[in-house]
């Protein structure tokens, strides 16, 4: 099936923010690995990576925006959903365990993954109930 | 929701994808119409029912009216 407009924007801009996501974590781990950093940029230098991140929920809004196809808006909100209830979910027992003692602490990075991942889970729930997956 | 796009469709000979592309959506936005798995916005209601040149009601069942006639 022909994907829309707003869909081939929001797949142009993914794309864009993956290099500069790319580009951005490869410099900052270089410039950190080798004291490139100057003490004052250290904070901005380690944000860096997180911006086209940010992005890219950016880039999901702006799609639920343009997308003009009301049924396929709405496979998107049911994954960001599920992503979400996920995500949530996850953190939340995992924040107690840690906070007895049981596991170790997590990089908080791994929210975003784990919130990306349950985009997929939405999509397979919604292949399941609706018979389409969406994004 | 219940509803006779599938029948109206197929009296002009469309496909799903010639239909689709007539409201502006997607084929399988049109299939999930068309099989009740997802209700359409009052926009969208008022957008195949101007295309068809029928009421709203002659497509689209009333859930009310289908509960009433159970009863």
């Amino acid at each position: 099936m022909p994907r829309s407009p707003a869909w081939a924007r929001y797949n142009w801009r993914v794309v864009g923010l993956s290099a500069l996501y790319a580009t951005f974590l490869i410099a900052a781990v270089y410039g950190f690995k080798h004291q490139l950093v100057p003490p004052a940029l250290k904070y901005p230098v380690a944000i860096l990576p997180a911006l086209p991140i940010i992005g890219i929920f950016g880039a999901m809004g702006r799609y639920l925006v343009e997308e003009q196809d009301e049924y396929v808006r709405m496979l998107m909100v049911r994954q960001i959903l599920w992503a979400s209830a996920f995500t949530l979910s996850i953190a939340t027992v995992w924040g107690f365990l840690d906070n007895f003692g049981l596991v170790g602490h997590a990089d908080g990075y791994w929210i975003v993954i784990l919130w990306f991942f349950g985009l997929g889970l939405g999509a397979i729930y919604n292949k399941l109930t609706l018979g389409a997956a969406g994004c | 929701m219940e509803n006779r796009l599938r029948l109206l469709r197929a009296e002009r000979n469309w496909s799903q994808q010639d239909l689709g592309q007539r409201l502006e959506v997607s084929r399988q936005s049109v299939n999930a119409i068309e099989t009740g798995k997802y209700d359409p916005s009052l926009p969208l209601a008022f957008r195949i029912a101007e295309l068809f040149d029928l009421p709203i009601e002659e497509i689209f069942v009333s859930p009310s009216t289908r509960s009433s006639k159970a009863i």
